[in-house]
């Protein structure tokens, strides 16, 4: 075995090496980051102005639904989960990942998952047009033919970022080098330990809340219908128990993503290591907490109201100490603005607004303005596209050297950002002012008074979706381009990775690696 | 190697146990933890079952409004209303009221009725003795019936509380009772 | 004073007067953007406001510091610069310190807050109360007490939606009949829905709800200035989520008597009307008019439907087969799909015959037969 890979397509279907699943996972969620991006400017190019143009109201809550669930279930989730193949048995000096059939399945299972999902499109009734959190009765009851493979799309989901997460930490737990203690893992596999457990926490309870749909469709049970006995409050309170969870879900890895490339470029260690661990796991038990700040309207007793205000007003303290320590690490660093740090530099800083906004979001008195307007969209979306889709970004820069043996094209990397950095502030800041000024989201049209923005805000997404075209291109272009990386790619960085020559062989870390 | 192998089992069956304790965790603890909860707390407006009615103290020095809501569901065509809008009641007398329900198709239906009570934290304080929302009520086509409500308002009710809302809505629920 | 210290002076007043006369242009602009929150009609929305305000404001109070610490690390401590990296990485005293600040901030803004959700949960001792339900795609009102209720829908002509005509400045926003609520008095709000959630949003009123099906919600609000104000829906509820606004109307207590006095008698004529016979032409030209509001936004203006979910009436076995049937159908809704509602409680008699009528003879279905209010009448019965 101790041989290279299998030639043709038989590398790819029964691959059990660590590095041809994380690349399987980053090419696939590449490809549903593009489809779900398609989805977004239909949706943005039907409000670039008042009135209907393109597309009908119906179609226009398909593309809304399929939009988030792509995103977040075919882009980020699987994104990390690649990064995480990839980069924890390196960084931990680990032969391969634990379970390694396993993971060939937890990746194979996927494209089944978002061909049928994707597959809705073209059914009679068309696709779920639920929205992404799916509220009852709308998504049983009122809900199209198509909602029943949703729901098997979704379980499908769920058993592959189950099984990814148990042999992540099966992985971390059991197959670092002698010498790595948990405190000097890199910060990375921490913030993925502490959310492969969230995962197995809480998918089980989003396949549970399907299956619950499913009974109630076709099994006659009424778990969400007040007929029966049931509640559709109850829904959204079970939904937002998996949901919130999965907002960090989305987030921890990115603290992990920047917390290694900005040491690096900073030419400075960490600061605070051990509070960025702990913050972590201060987030990650948050998260289980503040669920129902999602529903501060659905008329929830004063007693409860207040608690999840205080609750979520909580989690602004780790995130703040984890922003702290991250411009303390920049500060009296000696800092250079490769296309890694670029990136890291602005997630920093549009995560902080993302942030800023869910401070404004949690008063629960001003969420009764700001909940199901704009403010939100804009909220969550500075939080996950700087937020998540930054720091994806920021690590394929920074380790595709590694991964591939060649390095980038720095000017196009700069280029990329620039395009990349405008167009989302472009499209996303504006959706602060719509939403202030009262418009309502998942609206297919609108009044004038919302026109100037939504008109800035349709240009930016484009100019964002060219950006992505040119990331393509970009990593295209570095993996055929005859430009060898050196080993340690970067200015003294730290981490096992880069004692490995570049592109890492493949196979590494067969013996363990002797740490100093 | 065997260590770390029988390691990683015990560990990934752990995990797996995890795993599915949670998804059991959703489908079968949780919604009757909700339900506790709403009638804890009157989430929802949601009383409680029937009432065993205890001998209790007429506080005749206060009098509560209580308002009767009735709205049919959706698909739901009978005709539903209170026999009237609100009365004044003491805390702890026992009052009846009547509903009238008439299903004016063609076919016999069955219906139920879901009452929710704001505000929420009046909804423990609402007791039925006796309640048409118990039971499901079937109406062969054309028929009527006078269905009636006895309750009583706790005298423990919060002293801020001088409106109590009762809503009934009509669910049709012919289809579930047939299949 | 020197100079120096007096040119310094003079620049300022200069500077101070250009900044308010800035500031002024500024508040123009805002407005005229819709940059900002409503600060909105009642004690409610204002405190939300200045909540919002104050969040906001430290919100950037903490961006300064944050991001001035940065950037002024970005732009010195660079490497091109020839900055050297110093080599700490912990300390404990600063940790503490910015775990702690946060604390006090939002304790700070918890004070407030806490007040105003007890302000804004406090339903009692209303004047006026009104039942709203949350209809796809409409609203429906409720005067509890006063025997009257009407439908609330999307008065903007679709040719409007479709740009085939210039839009008003109401557009999406307006309502064949508002909400009428008497300013200076407590009204309570009791919110439902029929079918699926909806939510009612009024930002001037800063009241926003969730209508659930099954189960009743208390909001309130208590206007103090007269005006017209406009909301929509604020939760997905399918197709035309965007398409059902929601205006109040706050008038003067002796407009409001007035105004209901005249509705009353309004919708005791309309009762009086289903005992009267109409031509067919009335009830085609009626029943067109009741069909592009309600039925044509599932069945399409053309009757051909999206099916499977909105069947077409267009040569349809319903339309085109028995006329008791075909009332059913249109009075108790369909069993089998519950898109479908049971229009008999929702609209009159006149207007149900009209647009049975209109449904048997439009789209080619020429059926030729034709339905008056008292047949239906006769059916609800």
């Amino acid at each position: 075995m101790a041989h290279g890979p299998a030639q043709g397509i038989r590398r790819w279907l029964y691959t059990t090496n660590h590095k041809d699943i994380g690349t399987l996972y980053l090419w696939f969620s590449f490809a549903m980051f593009l489809l779900g991006g398609v989805f977004a400017l239909v949706i943005r190019a039907e409000l670039f102005e008042p009135g209907m143009q393109i597309v009908e109201p119906e179609f226009f809550n398909q593309m809304t639904t399929m939009h988030g669930l792509v995103m977040v279930f075919g882009a980020v989730m699987p994104a990390f989960v690649g990064l995480a193949n990839w980069m924890v048995p390196l960084m931990i000096g680990a032969p391969d990942m634990a379970l390694p059939r396993m993971n060939n399945w937890s990746f194979w299972i996927l494209p089944f998952a978002f061909a049928m999902l994707s597959s809705t499109l073209f059914m009679d009734g068309g696709a779920p047009n639920f929205g992404w959190t799916f509220y009852a009765p709308l998504s049983t009851t009122y809900a199209p033919p198509s909602v029943t493979f949703f729901i098997f799309a979704v379980h499908i989901m769920g058993a592959s970022s189950i099984m990814g997460a148990i042999n992540i930490i099966a992985t971390i737990v059991n197959l670092r080098a002698p010498g790595m203690s948990y405190m000097k893992m890199p910060l990375f596999v921490w913030t993925w330990l502490i959310t492969a457990f969230l995962l197995i926490a809480v998918m089980p309870v989003l396949a549970a809340v399907v299956t619950m749909m499913l009974f109630d469709i076709h099994f006659g049970t009424s778990f969400f219908n007040a007929a029966g006995g049931g509640d559709p409050v109850m829904f959204q309170h079970i939904f937002w128990f998996f949901g919130h969870p999965e907002v960090y879900i989305m987030i921890l890895p990115a603290f992990g993503v920047v917390s290694a490339i900005i040491p690096t470029f900073a030419r400075k260690s960490l600061f605070g290591y051990s509070s960025m661990v702990y913050a972590t796991a201060a987030i990650a038990f948050l998260s289980f907490v503040v669920w129902a700040h999602h529903m501060f309207t659905v008329g929830m007793p004063l007693a409860g109201e207040m608690a999840f205000m205080y609750m979520t007003m909580l989690i602004a303290v780790p995130t703040g100490v984890k922003v702290f320590n991250w411009v303390a690490t920049m500060f009296k660093g000696s800092m250079t603005f490769e296309t890694p740090m670029l990136f890291s530099v602005a997630f920093v800083i549009l995560f902080t607004i993302g942030g800023f906004s869910g401070l404004m979001l949690a008063i629960a008195p001003a969420d009764f303005q700001y909940h199901d307007t704009y403010f939100v969209v804009a909220h969550f979306h500075y939080v996950l596209v700087p937020g998540a889709i930054f720091s994806i970004t920021a690590g394929v820069y920074y380790w595709l050297p590694k991964w591939c043996g060649n390095m980038y094209n720095e000017t196009l990397g700069k280029v990329h950002f620039w395009t990349a950095f405008i167009g989302l502030n472009v499209t996303f800041f504006p959706m602060h002012f719509a939403g202030l000024s009262g418009m309502p989201r998942r609206i297919p049209d609108y009044n004038m008074m919302f026109a100037d923005w939504n008109m800035i805000s349709t240009v930016g997404a484009f100019l964002f979706g060219a950006a992505q075209i040119l990331f393509l291109f970009n990593v295209i272009a570095t993996i055929r381009s005859k430009r060898p990386a050196s080993d340690e790619v970067w200015d003294r960085p730290e981490g096992l990775e880069w004692t490995l020559p570049s592109p890492a062989p493949y196979h590494t870390f067969t013996k363990p690696p002797p740490l100093s | 190697m065997s260590l770390s192998a029988n390691s990683t089992k015990t560990l990934v069956l752990k995990l797996l146990a995890g795993a599915l304790l949670m998804f059991g965790f959703a489908v079968f603890v949780m919604p009757p933890i909700y339900d506790l909860f709403c009638e804890i707390t009157g989430l929802n407006g949601k009383t409680g079952e029937r009432y065993q009615a205890l001998p209790a103290a007429i506080d005749t020095s206060r009098q509560i409004k209580v308002q009767f809501i009735a709205t049919n569901n959706e698909t739901m065509p009978w005709v539903f209303k209170p026999s009237q809008q609100q009365i004044y009641v003491h805390p702890g007398e026992e009052v009846e009221v009547r509903y009238f329900a008439h299903n004016p198709t063609g076919r016999d239906m069955v219906a139920q009725a879901i009452p929710s009570v704001v505000p929420f934290k009046a909804a423990e304080y609402f007791h039925k003795t006796e309640c048409f929302c118990f039971n499901s009520q079937a109406l062969k086509a054309g028929q009527s019936a006078d269905m009636a409500l006895r309750f009583i308002v706790d005298p423990d009710v919060a002293k801020t509380v001088n409106t109590i809302t009762l809503s009934y809505t009509l669910f049709d629920i012919t289809a579930v009772t047939e299949g | 004073m020197s100079d120096r210290a007096r040119s310094v002076f003079r620049r300022l007043c200069l500077g101070l007067f250009v900044a308010s006369f800035a500031a002024q242009s500024f508040a123009a602009e805002v407005e005229r953007w819709g940059l900002n929150m409503t600060e909105g009609v009642t004690s409610v929305s204002r405190n939300i406001h200045s909540l919002h305000m104050n969040i906001l404001w430290w919100c950037v109070a903490i961006g300064v510091v944050v991001f001035g610490v940065m950037f002024y690390s970005m732009l010195v401590h660079r490497k091109s610069k020839g900055a050297k990296a110093a080599n700490f990485h912990e300390s404990t005293l600063l940790e503490v310190v910015w775990t702690i600040i946060p604390f006090i901030i939002l304790g700070i803004m918890a004070v407030p807050a806490t007040a105003t959700l007890i302000e804004i949960y406090d339903s009692e001792e209303a004047d006026i109360e009104v039942l709203i339900t949350g209809y796809q795609w409409k609203w429906k009102y409720d005067y509890i007490g006063q025997e009257l209720s009407f439908f609330s829908l999307l008065s903007t002509p679709k040719d409007e939606i479709y740009n085939r005509s210039e839009k008003n400045p109401n557009y999406l926003l307006e309502v064949d009949e508002p909400l009428v609520i008497p300013v200076d008095k407590k009204v309570r709000f009791l919110v439902t829905a029929n079918d699926v959630i909806h939510s009612w949003w009024v930002p001037d009123l800063a009241v926003k709800k969730d209508a659930i099906p099954g189960y009743v919600n208390a909001a309130w609000t208590k206007v103090d200035k007269p005006g017209i104000y406009r909301g929509q829906c604020a939760e997905l509820c399918g197709k035309d989520h965007g398409f059902m606004p929601i205006v109040v109307k706050a008038v003067e207590q002796q407009e409001y008597d007035a105004w209901l006095a005249e509705r009353r008698a309004a919708s005791a004529k309309l009762k009086a009307l289903s005992e009267q016979t109409f031509s067919f032409d009335e009830l085609y030209a009626q029943g067109q008019q009741v069909y592009e509001q309600l039925c044509a936004a599932c069945h399409q203006a053309n009757g051909e439907g999206v099916p499977p979910m909105f069947p077409a009436i267009k040569d349809s076995p319903v339309a085109t087969g028995a006329m008791d049937k075909h009332l059913d159908m249109v009075i108790n809704g369909s069993p089998s799909n519950p898109t479908m509602a049971a229009f008999g409680p929702q609209l009159s008699e006149l207007d149900i015959a009209a647009v049975v009528t209109y449904q048997r003879n439009a789209f080619g279905n020429n059926m030729g037969d034709q339905l008056q209010p008292i047949d239906v009448l006769k059916a609800k019965q």
